[in-house]
């Protein structure tokens, strides 16, 4: 008791040595360095606005503009105008959605049965589910390619029953939103996060709901989803970001200009036709503003997200 | 009616029973979806890489392990596993020490500091497509704002995606600024779990600043120092879209890491043996990698 209220004098004392002896010299200091760090940080997006500015004539110039006196707001529907951006940008969100509502369904199927089910052989298919995030996109891409083109282009025997063309192509085919997405739809990742959370609402819950009548379905969707709010949030946001993201499969499985992704669409700007390269940049950052949003709205549940695994709380 | 409370061996196998039934079917989409995308390419890729594959890219005869002994001991695949080397140490050293120092810049208790936060953590929303756009133009060789950077230092000018020498450390400089918000975020979760009483007693024992950092912030920090390197090194080996974006793997394959080395030999000549070969090489690779990020997962399952 002594030491604890002696440690809080100390502590108080040490305080106010702080505030006499810099009134706000060390606070100034540390904004300094903050404003600093981000300038730097920021420098490679100012240029961007920057360069997304400026006239034509002046893009070219040397030294670079470090400011557009004369911005060209014009540029960024001549970006819309000239490149099918708005097209690739609902693809991407099309694909999005249906990797986030599906890794929610599945992954929340999966996690229930591991929390709230005892049955054997529990704990292996855990591991069998955990040990998919060992096996890395770039390892499976060639026979996961084979297997989209193989859908679009043969036909299947089941039981005798011969599943035509027409048909499997409907599940998976190239320039497809279900190539795009269909192999995203399950994250081991995903299963373990809610999981983690499931382990924390009491068996008595179950139990109680079991009474009332409740079957497992039920209790999953109106009693379980509901207190899983902010980790399903978490989960959302983090599938939103690594799907929007992706890149190598969608510049596989995408010929045609009108299924391409915003991510493979902007990359071949560098080839394409364009009035200049201030028009590029100008479409660069239309293409990013999706995620700047999510990122300004749903700090938060990203951060969780990303975190997961990384501390103990 | 309310079930009666089922007893004995018998009743408690049968509910081990039901709740397998129900198990399963809870699970057969994840289960279903993993087979088919997961497990089954993994095998396929091994199975793949026991065959040549004829110019048109159609399986051709089987040669078994010949195969992955001659392209694992080719000096392509070395070359390639060199480059892949470089890059994760290029990007995973500067990633560490600078996500660490922003991290420690945004856990101060400052008004307004949710404003540098976010800007530090801004990087996560830049996609690699973004960001190799916006390098791609901060790199031009004539008008490109490092040009002129370089140009004021005095340096010869160079164009920097086009030389052999300095293709790579361009490319990293682009992916550590990608990596950065991911980095700043993980450790400045990390710094602000540490019990702000460990601070307290230091300060009273009158230790300095650095002490505090070496006795305190490090040692506490170490499991998320683990966790950033395995991961930062996790996202230098699966690295791709700004090699495609920024240099396609030149100049004279200065920057064909190993992905992109597998893009080339099985999406741009069609030869899916050795592409399947290099494919399990990575996988190695990269499995005692994954499998320390799994351990990270695991202690949350166990200690929790």
């Amino acid at each position: 008791m002594a030491a604890k209220s002696e440690a809080l004098t100390t502590r108080a004392a040490t305080a106010e040595r702080v505030v006499q002896r810099r009134p706000w010299g060390r606070h100034a200091l540390s904004y300094l360095v903050l404003i600093l760090a981000a300038t730097v940080v920021l420098l490679p997006i100012y240029m961007t606005v920057v360069n997304a500015l400026l006239p034509k004539e002046t893009i070219v110039a040397y030294p670079p503009k470090l400011f557009p006196s004369d911005p060209q707001w014009g540029n960024f529907p001549k970006a819309l105008d000239q490149v099918p951006l708005a097209r690739y940008m609902w693809n991407s969100f099309i694909v999005t959605a249906i990797i986030v509502v599906g890794q929610l369904v599945t992954s929340s199927l999966a996690a229930y049965a591991f929390a709230f089910l005892r049955f054997p052989g529990r704990g292996l298919l855990f591991l069998i589910f955990l040990s998919t995030l060992m096996v890395p996109l770039e390892v499976a891409i060639i026979p996961n390619f084979q297997t989209v083109q193989s859908f679009g282009s043969s036909h299947l025997e089941i039981l005798g029953f011969e599943v035509g063309r027409h048909i499997l192509q409907h599940i998976l085919s190239l320039d497809s939103y279900q190539s795009l997405a269909v192999p995203f739809l399950a994250t081991a990742f995903g299963t373990f996060l809610l999981r983690q959370h499931f382990m924390t609402i009491p068996k008595e819950l179950r139990d109680a709901a079991a009474i009332d009548g409740y079957g497992h379905l039920r209790f999953l969707f109106f009693v379980v989803l509901p207190l899983s709010r902010p980790v399903l949030a978490s989960l959302a946001v983090f599938a939103f970001l690594s799907s929007w993201n992706q890149y190598l499969w969608p510049l596989l499985v995408t010929n045609d200009d009108n299924m391409r992704t915003v991510q493979i669409g902007l990359a071949a700007l560098r080839g394409r036709e364009i009035d200049s390269f201030n028009v590029v940049m100008a479409g660069t950052l239309i293409a990013a503003m999706p995620m700047f949003a999510m990122l300004v709205l749903f700090q938060g549940q990203l951060v969780r997200g990303l975190t997961a695994g990384a501390v103990k709380r | 009616m309310p079930r009666l409370p089922v007893v004995g061996l018998l009743g408690r196998g049968l509910t081990q029973i039901k709740n397998l039934g129900f198990g399963l079917l809870f699970l057969w989409p994840s289960i279903i979806l993993f087979s088919l995308f997961v497990f089954y390419p993994l095998i396929k890729s091994v199975y793949l890489g026991f065959y040549e594959s004829d110019p048109l890219g159609n399986q051709g005869d089987f040669v078994g392990l010949d195969q992955y002994r001659s392209v694992l001991g080719g000096s392509d695949f070395r070359h390639s596993l060199w480059v892949t080397f470089q890059f994760t140490v290029y990007t995973v050293v500067p990633g560490i020490v600078l996500g660490l120092g922003l991290a420690m810049l945004a856990n101060q208790k400052l008004p307004g500091i949710s404003i540098f936060r976010t800007i530090f953590a801004s990087t996560v929303a830049t996609s690699v497509a973004v960001a190799s756009m916006m390098w791609l133009t901060l790199l031009n060789p004539t008008t490109g704002l490092v040009t002129w950077l370089l140009d004021q230092a005095g340096q010869p000018r160079l164009n920097l995606l086009n030389d052999p020498d300095w293709a790579l450390p361009a490319v990293s400089l682009t992916t550590i600024w990608l990596n950065l918000g991911l980095a700043t975020i993980v450790f400045l979760a990390g710094l602000q779990s540490i019990p702000e009483r460990l601070y307290e007693s230091a300060r009273i024992d009158g230790a300095s600043r650095l002490g505090t950092f070496l006795h305190v912030t490090l040692p506490m920090l170490s499991p998320t120092l683990l966790f950033v390197t395995v991961i930062g090194m996790i996202l230098a080996f699966e690295s791709f879209g700004q090699i495609h974006i920024l240099t396609r793997g030149g100049p004279l394959d200065a920057t064909t890491v190993i992905v992109y080395s597998i893009y080339l030999e099985a999406f741009q000549r069609f030869d899916y043996g050795v592409a399947a070969v290099q494919a399990v090489g990575l996988f190695v690779l990269v499995l005692g990698l994954t499998g320390l990020q799994l351990r990270f997962l695991e202690r949350r399952v166990f200690y929790q």
